[in-house]
């Protein structure tokens, strides 16, 4: 079949425009960053930037397993926004709260916990018991949200749940300041051998155990939504929710479940978050929250993969840019950069594959 | 082939349906007894989709009553009425396309817990469409046109349903397959399922069904046995295109 173009307009130039421009600058970076890590006095690296100087591969590493980390997290909560979206089809912009109730959670459990010796004596089972918390929780709070303030909404125009949604995250926010008061409150100390380095590895060792529980997290929750009837029942509701109803699938307890699945993902990813960070404040889940937005996006709205691709891609991306290419091009402050690279990867990945990695067509059936 | 007497499967009693302030359904009766073949004929927004929707309890009807085995379901949910042998393979068969043709057929079970008879279905449905099952793993959009509607029609059966609602299961086949698809409804009924058929293709349904009522705005204006209905003359002028 042959697409017609329509005429370009100004726009599609300007568009074009910006996708030359942000993958030449790119580039430029990257051969500059090649060319000081092979020589910091070449005459390139030079010419990009006067003080181009060689980066250690042990710092490398650090970068990319801080990124893959980081990501890891926004790809957790990704997901959340990416299984509401695919059964409500609007944005549950309250979802880094949810976050942030886990991370909240987490904290007030494990300083307990702390009190009360566990922490120091087996640490295991007591992070154990604070992802068990974190998780009922955040799945509370999600579950929570879905019954009192979408499902009222349900068959309204999309923007009306979408704006009640920025207007619940406010909600928790200041409920978080009221109920345990503003500010950071910390979490208390990981033992040694996670703050320290794993002797072969080179690696900090709660670095490891993030990406180890995201992965499990994620591998319990491809179970749950390819392998069993909920996860079956989950999937047809999104496609379809006047046929799944005729099969007799509950569509209203489905649409739970999904808020409840996302919400425990968000729990656990505060969780890390804690043993990433170390501290936790009511404004926590905005950041993360809008970043792992980004990275469904990213991704493939919709798409589970995609979630979790587009949280690596956009955590290794704002770790390794910053030095990588803002770094070669002679940026200066570019360490403080890292929030603004997350965002231009979003636009770059839009200008260049508006669905996003992984993003299918949407059928307009459904989603007009 | 009413045999009077024996009680309806599925029942409306002086139906009465609003969209809002748009009177749809007009004191619509109808019957349908275990193992018969009967159609609902008529035109675009003659009310056939509503029929579909009251049966399954998608829309409610604001007078009247919607019975199914002698009992009264207007106030019962879809999943009640499945689970009771109500079964709809919907207009242009809606399969789940991002769900493999396996999963579209296991989802027709949903409310069946019986494992070993889920799987003995299946196993009736492969030897009923053995070119479904070529194609178990495969993402049930990919499939072509004709392939879809055996997969709709297997989900569909996977309830073991009572009565099978078909809507204009003509509807976006070619030709051809079109009657493919009206001796598949046969083979079906007579395995012993009742079928209710809403159609536009007033020929072609009046062919195979025992009794038909053909629905104008909203009203049943003729009710008659099959045979009837095709020697109709006033059926004739306005819905099989002839003068």
């Amino acid at each position: 079949m042959r697409v017609r173009h329509a005429p370009r307009t100004r726009v599609d130039w300007f568009l074009t425009f910006l996708r030359f421009s942000l993958t030449a600058l790119v580039t430029v970076g990257l051969l500059a960053f090649i060319g000081q890590q092979i020589d910091p006095d070449n005459f390139f690296a030079r010419a990009v930037n006067d003080d181009a100087s060689r980066l250690s591969w042990e710092s490398i590493k650090d970068l990319v397993v801080s990124g893959l980390s980081q990501g890891a997290m926004y790809g957790l909560i990704a997901l959340g926004y990416s299984m509401v979206y695919g059964v409500l089809g609007f944005i549950n912009f309250a979802h880094g709260e949810v976050f942030m109730v886990g991370a909240m959670t987490g904290m007030i459990t494990s300083n307990k916990l702390a009190d009360g010796g566990l922490w120091e004596s087996n640490f295991v089972l007591a992070i154990l018991i604070a992802i068990i918390v974190s998780v009922l929780c955040s799945t509370m709070t999600a579950v929570l949200m879905e019954r009192v303030a979408y499902r009222p909404l349900r068959g309204s125009p999309r923007l009306i749940p979408l704006i009640t949604s920025i207007g619940v995250s406010f909600f928790i926010q200041y409920t978080s300041a009221l109920l345990l008061g503003p500010g950071a409150k910390s979490y208390p100390q990981l033992p040694d051998w996670l703050r320290d380095d794993i002797p072969w590895l080179g690696i900090e060792g709660k670095k490891i155990v993030v990406l180890v529980v995201a992965a499990v997290s994620m591998a319990g929750l491809w179970y749950l939504v390819e392998r069993t009837k909920t996860g079956k029942a989950m999937r047809a509701v999104a496609e379809d929710k006047e046929i799944a109803s005729l099969m007799g699938i509950d569509v209203d307890r489905t649409i739970v479940t999904t808020f409840a699945v996302g919400g425990a993902m968000a729990g656990v990813a505060g969780i890390l978050w804690g043993i990433l960070f170390g501290s936790v404040t009511e404004f926590t889940g905005f950041l993360p929250g809008i970043k792992a937005f980004s990275a469904a996006v990213v991704g493939g709205i919709g798409n589970l993969g995609g979630a979790m691709a587009g949280g690596l891609t956009l955590g290794s991306s704002e770790s390794l840019a910053p030095q990588m290419v803002l770094e070669p091009l002679g940026v200066t402050g570019h360490t403080q950069l890292k929030d603004a690279v997350a965002f231009l990867v979003l636009i770059f990945v839009l200008l260049v594959k508006p669905t996003g990695l992984f993003g299918e067509r949407l059928s307009s059936e459904d989603r007009a | 082939m009413t045999d009077n007497g024996a009680t309806p499967l599925l029942e409306f009693r002086g139906i009465n349906t609003h969209y809002g302030a748009v009177h749809i359904l007009k004191d619509v009766d109808l019957a349908i007894y275990p193992g018969e073949l009967v159609c609902l004929l008529g035109g675009n927004a003659s009310g056939k989709s509503t029929t579909l929707k009251t049966l399954l309890g998608m829309v409610t009807p604001t007078t009247g009553e919607v019975v199914l085995d002698g009992e009264v379901v207007n106030d019962k949910p879809t999943s009640y009425r499945v689970e009771r042998g109500v079964t709809m393979v919907p207009e242009n068969r809606r399969l789940f396309k991002r769900l493999t043709v396996k999963e579209n057929l296991e989802l027709g079970a949903y409310l069946r817990n019986d494992r070993d008879g889920i799987e003995a279905d299946l196993e009736r449905i492969y030897d009923m469409f053995p070119r479904v099952k070529e194609r178990l793993g495969q993402k049930s959009g990919t499939l072509s046109g004709g392939e879809q509607q055996m997969v709709a029609m297997g989900r569909a059966l996977m309830a073991r349903p009572r009565v099978l609602l078909m809507d204009e299961p003509s509807m976006g086949l070619a030709p051809a397959l079109v009657q493919t698809n009206f001796e598949l409804i046969q083979q079906i009924h007579q395995a012993g399922v009742a079928i209710f058929m809403v159609e536009q293709n007033a020929n072609m349904a009046l062919s195979i069904a025992d009794r038909g009522w053909v629905l104008q705005t909203g009203r049943v204006v003729l009710d008659d046995t099959a045979d009837a209905l095709l020697a109709n003359p006033d059926l004739r002028a306005s819905y099989l295109g002839e003068a």
